[in-house]
């Protein structure tokens, strides 16, 4: 079998599209690159859906942390609390026992005990969280003369807010957010280790790796593939969020030197 | 457990469920809380260990070395780290018995590999086939603990790498000065200066490496939430004498307060200590605590 049958036949297998039964015996390089590859868009279908969600909830929570009243507050430091503070690998499990003891009450819940959606809830709230630490820390460093400057110029409200707390807070929180980002990626492999089940075999990158080392007992081929998948993920990130830095610079008279700063581990999970 | 949890089934109420939560079984799920304790307590030490070896030797001279330590840091947070345990635990596990299998028995002439399958001579199974269970258990621990220390001392290599550099750069021009050679500016200058900055960065994987070890699940080690999913499953008359329906989410629910007090005193730890520190220092939070208390 070629290697051109073999992407046709599992390129999208993780969707369960193409053949049904997973390679069981004599297994190739070919059929190893392409099913792990083809899991991947399971890593950065959930990765891009709750980042993409979480950056509003997470802008949301950082105000209301902000905010003077104790009824705002209080529910976003909270929220803040509770998913920054347990593993994401514990909130998944607690998430899917949850939602299938909620499915017998409620059956329009069903959805919510698959990966595809139960998971990405999850993934979106957790995001959410620490985005909104980020994005809190941010707004505490927005520089005093700035808002002082905006009342002078009559803003007020919403429209202070929009042009000129905002675009400096992501400014500001940019660096960090990136380095969610790529933890949020790398934090995708867990969903289905954590109880979500992988319906008829489509899991995600980590899954098909492990079917592979399991099947194998060679850890050294389909380890090291996903590895490479991820590297190539994270450099493709770091490089579009690189470009949307450029953009909320954009303003500066020289991009403001950073030396090459250590990323910082503090939001994985 | 108690005198009266001869008959289960006529309790109800708090009574039963006192007589519940001290089972055999649930004795072993309040143990493995003390797996996880002992867990950090080993990983915590060694992953700072490898953290500083890695720092050292990315910050060495020597290329291939600084190649190296600059490699390690880079690969293992490259990656998530769940693939690094999946892979490790397999991996390391055939080195070691590859080691053995040359050195035990040099004279065997199949192949390891043979097909899917990994032979070894029986004399170079890790743990030997014919030893107790308790010697599985210690040897499947010791290489998570091994795993944890590798992946977090990469962490922690980035966090005093990025310390290293953080120490003023006239301290060790003063001491080059003084004619110190560079083992003992690195020893007696930067090593102890490079603790207040790498303090917040090491709190910070502190809380990570708590955050981390219900992955010791995934490891095969009957942890938490090995148990909790064990325990809390549906039981039926036939098998037990403590019958109940599906209770996975409250035992999760469980951990999952388990953690946030265990994060949250650490918080409070991490800070005072934190103070502490910087305590006279000239830095802008020990310049805030001088004004505070003027």
């Amino acid at each position: 079998m070629s290697c051109w049958e073999t992407l046709a036949d599992y390129g999208l297998r993780s969707l369960g599209i193409g053949e049904r039964l997973l390679p069981r015996t004599n297994f190739t390089l070919c059929q190893q690159f392409v099913l792990i590859g083809s899991g991947m868009i399971w890593n950065v279908y959930f990765g891009v859906l709750a980042l993409f969600s979480g950056f509003f909830l997470a802008t949301g929570l950082a105000l209301s942390k902000a905010a003077k009243n104790p009824f705002l507050r209080k529910p976003a430091e909270w929220f803040i609390f509770v998913f920054r503070g347990s593993p994401l690998f514990i909130q998944f499990f607690f998430a899917y026992f949850l939602f299938l003891s909620l499915k017998q009450v409620y059956p329009i819940l069903t959805p919510l005990t698959s990966a595809t959606l139960g998971a990405l809830v999850v993934l979106f709230l957790n995001t959410a969280a620490y985005s909104a630490e980020i994005f809190y820390g941010a707004l505490q460093s927005v520089p005093k003369g700035d808002i002082e400057a905006a009342d002078a110029y009559g803003f007020s409200g919403w429209p202070r807010f929009r042009q000129i707390i905002w675009p400096t807070m992501l400014r500001l929180a940019w660096p960090a957010y990136t380095n969610e980002a790529i933890f949020l990626f790398h934090a995708t492999t867990l969903v289905f280790f954590s109880g979500f089940p992988a319906a008829k075999q489509k899991g995600d990158a980590l899954y098909y790796a492990n079917y592979f080392a399991d099947k194998t007992f060679n850890p050294f081929i389909p380890y090291p593939i996903l590895a490479g998948y991820f590297i190539l993920l994270t450099l493709l990130l770091i490089g579009l969020f690189g470009l949307i830095n450029k953009r909320l610079n954009r303003h500066l008279p020289t991009a403001p030197k950073r030396g090459k700063r250590p990323l910082v581990p503090g939001f994985l999970r | 457990m108690f005198q009266y949890c001869t008959d289960p089934s006529t309790l109800d109420g708090l009574a039963w469920l006192s007589c519940y939560l001290t089972t055999a079984k649930h004795a072993a799920f309040y143990v493995s809380f003390g797996t996880v304790l002992l867990l950090l307590a080993v990983t915590a030490p060694a992953a700072l260990g490898m953290g500083f070896l890695g720092a050292s030797a990315a910050r060495s001279r020597i290329l291939p070395l600084s190649i190296f330590g600059k490699g390690y840091i880079a690969i293992v947070r490259g990656v998530p780290d769940i693939a690094f345990f999946l892979f490790f635990v397999i991996a390391l596990d055939q080195g070691i018995e590859y080691l053995r299998h040359i050195t035990l028995c040099p004279d065997w002439d199949q192949p390891i590999r043979q097909g899917n399958d990994f032979l070894v001579c029986p004399a170079a199974k890790a743990p030997l086939g014919t030893s107790p269970q308790w010697v599985h258990e210690v040897y499947g621990f010791s290489i998570a603990v091994f795993t944890f220390a590798l992946v977090f001392g990469a962490f922690a290599a980035n966090v005093l790498y990025g310390a290293m550099r953080a120490v003023p750069r006239a301290q060790l021009e003063t001491a080059e000065a003084y004619g110190m050679n560079t083992r003992q500016i690195f020893w007696r200058i930067l090593v102890p200066q490079m603790w207040v900055y790498a303090l917040p960065g090491l709190s910070n994987l502190w809380m990570v490496l708590i955050k981390a070890t219900p992955l010791l699940f995934l490891l095969g080690v009957e942890d938490i939430v090995y148990w909790a999913r064990e325990l809390g499953g549906t039981k039926t008359p036939q098998f037990t004498e403590y019958p109940h329906g599906d209770w996975r989410m409250w035992y999760f629910l469980f951990l999952l307060v388990f953690y946030l007090a265990f994060t949250r005193i650490s918080e409070i730890v991490l800070d005072r200590l934190m103070q502490r520190l910087t305590l006279g220092q000239a830095t802008m939070g020990g310049e805030a605590q001088r004004k505070a208390a003027a």
